[in-house]
């Protein structure tokens, strides 16, 4: 969507005739942030599909010997990242009285979204040779670590589906309920990563502390309101 | 050796071996100088003189028929959590540790006890090299062409008595140096511990290793002196070792402490038995690369059928 100022209509030229503000060669100034914010969260990525041109070139010289197990780390240490950011949008918003932070929201998710498929995949990609058999049964029911992951991956799925306008007009109230999800999800990811870790648990320490933190704020907001509502209904 | 290379490997993957001895005349030939350079460069200090080395005769080890791992995929790519959990994280800090001078101390069942000097504790046993196939528990696999001797002919020196059943090893305790070790997170109660039986330590095939690729361990190998017992997983073979005990009991070692239904005392290779987090039956050979895991079957004792016999009668389900 362009906007009238974007299209440079009714404002003053420079003698270029562009635009003369960032904001106004793309829209808005939340449209340019969103941009930066998009370009912020892709260059994990961009940096990933670099190092993953150079190990197709010259294989070993990107990742060491074992290349596939350092994407798949990467790719959930940025995954659980992203999400946690995601998560803690809504409570910033709230805590920073900036509602328009919320307009951030969904474009994080699915970014958050795109690291963790990518993650599964290379698990998938990880375990070829295996006989597919056991890597069904590993991931849906056997190996505990996995089993979280997976199903924090399908309860991500539908929220990611859902993601557009057109469906939260047709979910209605049901789209914010369905987006809980988002919480069981991330603590699951959480579970996984914890019953994954041996020897060393900072991983799950810091994002478990941030995961706390964030869930603290909801009921906290939650509490809070309930009061509120109250106190309206008694006065 | 009766080391038998295994049936489902390529021609292609295969050493040919008068390329294999050209190049070992020219480690051989050349021993001094990469000795020389890796105590200049320092991220590869050694506890023993480089010279050391040099001056020994090194009986050549038998190939295997099976690639090697390259020099620098078995220095950087390490489980020493000593120095952090990353794989990366021994290379990059291992410099940090001092390992000269060094002593060992010798204790428990034994008639003679004592702390002496690395040096002086190696002298008289002659070198070999063994190349040997080494599989972690997390499903990797390395072949890597060690220097060493026999357990056994280190611990006789020692004169054990009739009450030794077991041998308890111990890696060095310096949080100073070895940051893994500081860590805050670290779930781990140093020092690193394991043990053998008596009769797997006295087997031929274990050995102490000080040296690997024609040169001395470098620290994140396990210098100065490390075990490599290759028919069990990685973490058996414990690094950097600076207390052996013989004792009555068995010994608990560190990660049958921390997590004994996926660690046990035995740890021997076995694709039959499945880590609790993976499966066993296969490894995936390094390197790998993006695309192609590179993975075989892994095999029962990790191919050393010699040593089947160490375990008869013991169900190997049960003692994992
Ligand atoms: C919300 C979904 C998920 C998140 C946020 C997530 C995140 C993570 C993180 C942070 C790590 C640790 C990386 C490191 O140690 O540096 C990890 C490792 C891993 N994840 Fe996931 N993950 C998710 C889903 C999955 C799924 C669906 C699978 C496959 C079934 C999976 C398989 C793995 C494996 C195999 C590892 C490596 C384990 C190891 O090193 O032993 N993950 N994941």
């Amino acid at each position: 969507m362009l906007s009238k100022a974007g299209l440079g209509i009714g404002r003053p030229q420079g003698s270029s005739g562009r635009p003369r503000t960032l904001a106004g060669a793309f829209g808005s100034p939340l449209r340019v942030a969103k941009l930066v914010v998009f370009c912020l969260l892709a260059l994990p990525m961009a940096l990933l599909g670099v190092d993953v041109w150079r190990e197709v070139a010259q294989p070993g010289s990107a990742f060491g010997p074992d290349p596939t197990e350092e994407v798949l780390h990467y790719l959930g240490q940025w995954g659980i990242r992203i999400l946690l950011l995601t998560l803690a949008v809504s409570p910033a918003s709230r805590l920073l009285r900036k509602p328009q932070l919320v307009r951030f929201r969904r474009m994080m998710g699915l970014w958050a979204f795109s690291y963790i498929a990518l993650h599964f995949a290379v698990y998938l990609l990880s375990k070829a040779g295996n006989p597919f058999e056991l890597i069904l049964k590993d991931t849906l029911y056997k190996v505990s670590f996995a089993v979280v992951g997976f199903y924090a991956l399908v309860m991500l799925i539908p929220l990611a589906i859902t993601s557009t306008r057109r469906w939260q007009r047709r979910l209605g109230p049901g789209w914010r309920k369905l987006h809980r999800l988002v919480y069981p999800a991330a603590f699951a990811a959480w579970v996984h990563l914890l019953w994954l870790s041996k020897g060393d648990f900072m991983d799950p320490l810091i994002y478990g502390l941030v995961l706390a933190l964030l869930f603290a704020e909801r009921i906290v907001f939650r509490i809070r309101k309930e009061r509120r509502a109250a106190a309206a209904n008694a006065g | 050796m009766l080391i038998k290379p295994a049936a489902d490997i390529r021609p292609s993957e295969i050493t040919p071996e008068s390329v294999y001895r050209s190049r070992r005349r020219f480690m051989r030939e050349s021993g001094t100088l990469a000795a020389g350079a890796a105590t200049l460069v320092g991220t590869s200090a050694v506890g023993l003189p480089a010279e050391w080395l040099a001056a020994r005769e090194v009986k050549p080890g038998e190939p295997i028929g099976e690639q090697m791992t390259s020099e620098s995929d078995a220095t950087s790519y390490n489980n020493f959590y000593e120095f952090g959990t990353d794989k990366g994280d021994p290379a990059k800090y291992a410099h940090e540790l001092t390992v000269d001078p060094w002593t060992v101390k010798v204790t428990g069942q034994v008639e003679k006890p004592g702390k002496i000097g690395l040096e002086d504790m190696l002298s008289g046993i002659d070198l070999e090299e063994r190349i040997y196939r080494l599989r972690c528990v997390e499903a990797w696999s390395m072949v890597i062409p060690w220097i060493g001797f026999p357990v056994k002919k280190l611990i006789d020196k020692f004169q054990p008595t009739s009450d030794a059943k077991y041998v308890e090893f111990k890696t060095l305790h310096r949080p100073s140096e070895m940051r893994g070790q500081r860590s805050f997170f670290s779930s781990i109660d140093w020092p690193y511990v394991e043990g053998l039986r008596m009769d797997e330590a006295n087997h031929p095939l274990a050995i102490f290793a000080v040296g690997m690729y024609g040169k001395l361990l470098p620290n994140q190998n396990g210098a100065p002196i490390r075990l490599v017992v290759p028919w069990k997983y990685g973490f058996k073979s414990i690094k950097s070792i600076v207390e052996i005990r013989l004792t009555k009991l068995q010994p608990k070692n560190t990660w049958n402490v921390l997590q004994p239904t996926e660690y046990g005392f035995y740890a021997n290779v076995n694709p039959n038995v499945d880590h609790p987090r993976w499966s066993q039956a296969s490894e995936r050979r390094f390197p790998t690369t993006l695309f192609k895991p590179n993975r075989i079957a892994t095999r029962m004792f990790n191919g050393y059928d010699e040593v089947a016999s160490l375990y008869k009668g013991l169900d190997l389900t049960r003692y994992y």
